[in-house]
């Protein structure tokens, strides 16, 4: 039985690129962009089920008019179309206002299944998909590390970890499901993927095209306010010392007692 | 990590992005595996076959890609990145040296046969051209093929062969006619044709992870219709198609040398001497601005030879340039890099040591420096 797949992708900051901060914000002027591994783990998922029942991907993504070269990654690795969700409205929005946004797209995409990743590597808000899921009225399950699908098609089972313990659930479908790393990383593009990724159909939406009132998505729709950004301070230089064994380890466990008080 | 260049589009972008990816995560934990074993495994072949990576200028037709050479020069610039130089040459004397000339002159039946096992990493293949007696001067080699028949029948030895130890076919300088570069033609030989052995492997002093070896042939038959295009313009099939190897070499090159920048820095600004990290002297920091400069010059110089081979097909001057000064460079990042590593420079566990053995070949393999200038100085002046 087919299915049609949606996977929520977001456009995040390679973890590798060297970050800026200017007015409270990212300077994502010189960024190299990837697409958040989680929401890898959840695409790679979509592409497997496809494989095997049959249906389509279609990746959506919400983000600036240049994040559509991260888009044409996914539709590089095997995703058969996708939707850009992009309006200078939806810039600097919250969690809750991004997933208005998505929400209102996802009434207009036919889906049986939703992946998207547990949280994105930028912002670790582990939000969105939720409030998706709260808007839209459906069942889901985070943090899967892995997922049967039942054979009539109307359920799924879910495994996740929590706190080293595996927990199972089942839920029915239609249903919002977010990857946590062990789902499976997702395929290297072959070379026709990345050449064939511009000829597949790319749909933008904007605020209007959604219906949407701008007082409520991007930064006017944000509950959430930063107050301020600031790098995480520099890492103090190690300590090494000196002495034979017996002597540095007293050292060692005076410095964890008294300095540090581990122990 | 991106390149920007006027050359590059997203699609070149994101072929990088997913090699890079690839031979961090999948060829570099290997490394010192394959370089200790002397060889990387032939699954290497077929798993690079499947991805598409040695077909990559072919035609879709045979499995290839059907691409322009700026693919080859973006795989070579990465595949480097895994840091056992043999792993590269390996691969692109598969999918560039030893298959090029059929691409371009041979039958439908001979791509069959061995263009599009290539391709898909089924078939190994080799290219013959150096002897024991002849290296450099190509036009004089002394292995011959006398008709026979339907057959060539071919006698002599090459040597200093990539691949030669576990090729599944060579593609063979040999004599068909007379003295001279004109009496040269390119034959097809399947390694496993009777009278054909091969030598011991050699012992070199850098790409540890390739094989390279002697081969002999003593009355090796193979039909008439193995050689590739028309009798007697193999030395001038071999000299235009040096063009796509030589390119190959100074994009090795100019990966190598990206990579070695960035463990001069890495090494640099973590290491103090005398209070300051290495890269905060004035010494160094010029010595390495140097280096930035030329490295550039190198890989612009590339980047204008292949846009040329690209469009033209016919860059000998530009592309030997490309491949005289960057192959050159290397050698002299390397030794620099390795200077600013002090001591541990020369142990095993840092890069830099085994990338100064890897590129001491730089100037020697697919024609040395001499014969470029050569070619250049033919082409220039008259
Ligand atoms: C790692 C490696 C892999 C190789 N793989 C292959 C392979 O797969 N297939 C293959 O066929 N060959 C291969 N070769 C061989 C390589 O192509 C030859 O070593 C090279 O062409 C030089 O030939 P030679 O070693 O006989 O040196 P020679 O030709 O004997 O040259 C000796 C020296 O004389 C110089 N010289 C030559 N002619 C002139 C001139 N006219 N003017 C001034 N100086 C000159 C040369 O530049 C060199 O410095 C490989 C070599 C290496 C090191």
């Amino acid at each position: 039985m087919p299915y049609n797949i949606v996977a929520l992708l977001k456009r995040v900051p390679d973890t590798e690129s060297k970050i800026t901060l200017r007015d409270n914000a990212v300077v994502t002027e010189g960024l190299n962009f990837v697409l958040d591994p989680y929401g890898e783990y959840g695409l790679e998922k979509a592409l497997q089920l496809v494989e095997q029942h049959g249906g389509k991907v279609t990746a959506v993504l919400c983000g600036p008019a240049d994040a559509k070269e991260t888009i044409r990654k996914a539709l590089a690795v095997g995703a058969d179309d996708a939707v850009h969700l992009s309006d200078p409205a939806f810039e600097g929005g919250d969690a809750a206002a991004t997933a208005r946004v998505l929400a209102a797209a996802l009434k207009q995409i036919p889906f049986d299944l939703i992946w998207s990743g547990k949280q994105a590597v930028d912002q670790d808000n582990a939000q969105v998909p939720e409030r998706v899921a709260e808007l839209l009225d459906l069942p889901h399950v985070n943090s899967v590390i892995e997922f049967t699908l039942a054979a009539d098609g109307k359920t799924a089972r879910c495994v996740r970890e929590v706190d080293g313990e595996r927990d199972v659930m089942t839920t029915t479908l239609p249903a919002i499901f977010t990857a946590q790393q062990g789902l499976g990383e997702l395929r290297y593009p072959s070379l026709k993927g990345i050449m064939g990724a511009k000829k597949k159909p790319i749909t933008d939406w904007n605020a209007a095209a959604l219906g949407l009132d701008v007082a409520a998505v991007g930064a006017a729709g944000a509950k959430f306010q930063v107050i301020q950004l600031e790098p995480p301070p520099a890492r103090p230089p190690g300590k090494i010392i000196p002495g034979d064994a017996q002597t540095a380890a007293q050292e060692l466990a005076r410095l964890l007692h008294e300095e540090s008080k581990i122990i | 990590m991106k390149i920007e260049s006027v050359y590059f589009d997203e699609e070149h972008h994101l072929f990088r992005e997913t090699l890079r990816a690839f031979v961090e995560k999948e060829l570099k934990p290997h490394a010192d595996e394959w370089e200790q074993a002397g060889m990387f495994p032939n699954e290497l072949f077929r798993a690079f076959g499947k991805l598409g990576y040695l077909g990559l200028r072919f035609p879709v037709e045979y499995g290839g890609q059907g691409l322009d050479y700026w693919y080859t020069v973006v795989l070579c610039e990465e595949l480097v990145r895994c840091q056992s130089l043999g792993v590269g040459v390996g691969l692109l004397v598969q999918s560039e040296m030893a298959t090029s000339v059929i691409n371009k002159y041979g039958t439908p039946e001979q791509k069959r046969e061995f263009l599009a096992p290539a391709i898909a990493g089924e078939k190994i293949a080799a290219l013959g051209i150096t002897e024991p007696g002849h290296g450099s001067n190509v036009a004089n080699l002394r292995t011959t093929a006398r008709r026979d028949g339907d057959d060539w029948v071919i006698n002599g030895s090459k040597t200093f062969i990539s691949n030669g130890t576990r090729a599944n076919f060579i593609t063979l300088a040999a004599r068909t006619g007379g003295e001279g570069a004109r009496g040269v033609s390119l034959i097809l030989v399947p390694t496993d044709a009777k009278g054909f052995s091969v030598g011991r492997a050699l012992k070199k002093m850098g790409t540890h992870s390739s094989d390279i070896a002697e081969l002999f042939f003593q009355d090796v038959r193979v039909p008439v219709s193995n050689l590739v295009g028309e009798p007697g313009r193999g030395f001038a099939y071999v000299m235009e198609l040096f063009q796509g190897e030589r390119l190959v070499l100074a994009s090795f090159a100019n990966g190598i040398m990206q990579a070695l920048w960035e463990e001069a820095l890495n090494y640099g600004r973590a290491r103090e001497v005398f209070g300051l990290p290495i890269v905060g002297h004035q010494a160094w920091r010029h010595r390495l601005a140097d280096l930035l400069t030329q490295m550039e010059a190198a890989r612009q110089l590339t980047y204008f030879a292949c846009d040329r081979l690209n469009r033209t097909a016919s860059a000998q001057k530009e592309v030997s340039m490309a491949k005289l000064y960057a192959c050159e460079l290397v050698k002299r990042v390397a030794e620099t890099v390795l200077q600013l590593h002090g001591g541990y420079g020369y142990m095993e566990e840092y890069p830099v040591c085994r990338f100064y053995r890897d590129v001491a070949a730089f100037g020697i393999g697919a024609g040395t420096s001499e014969i470029m200038r050569e070619i250049i100085a033919k082409e220039a002046i008259g």
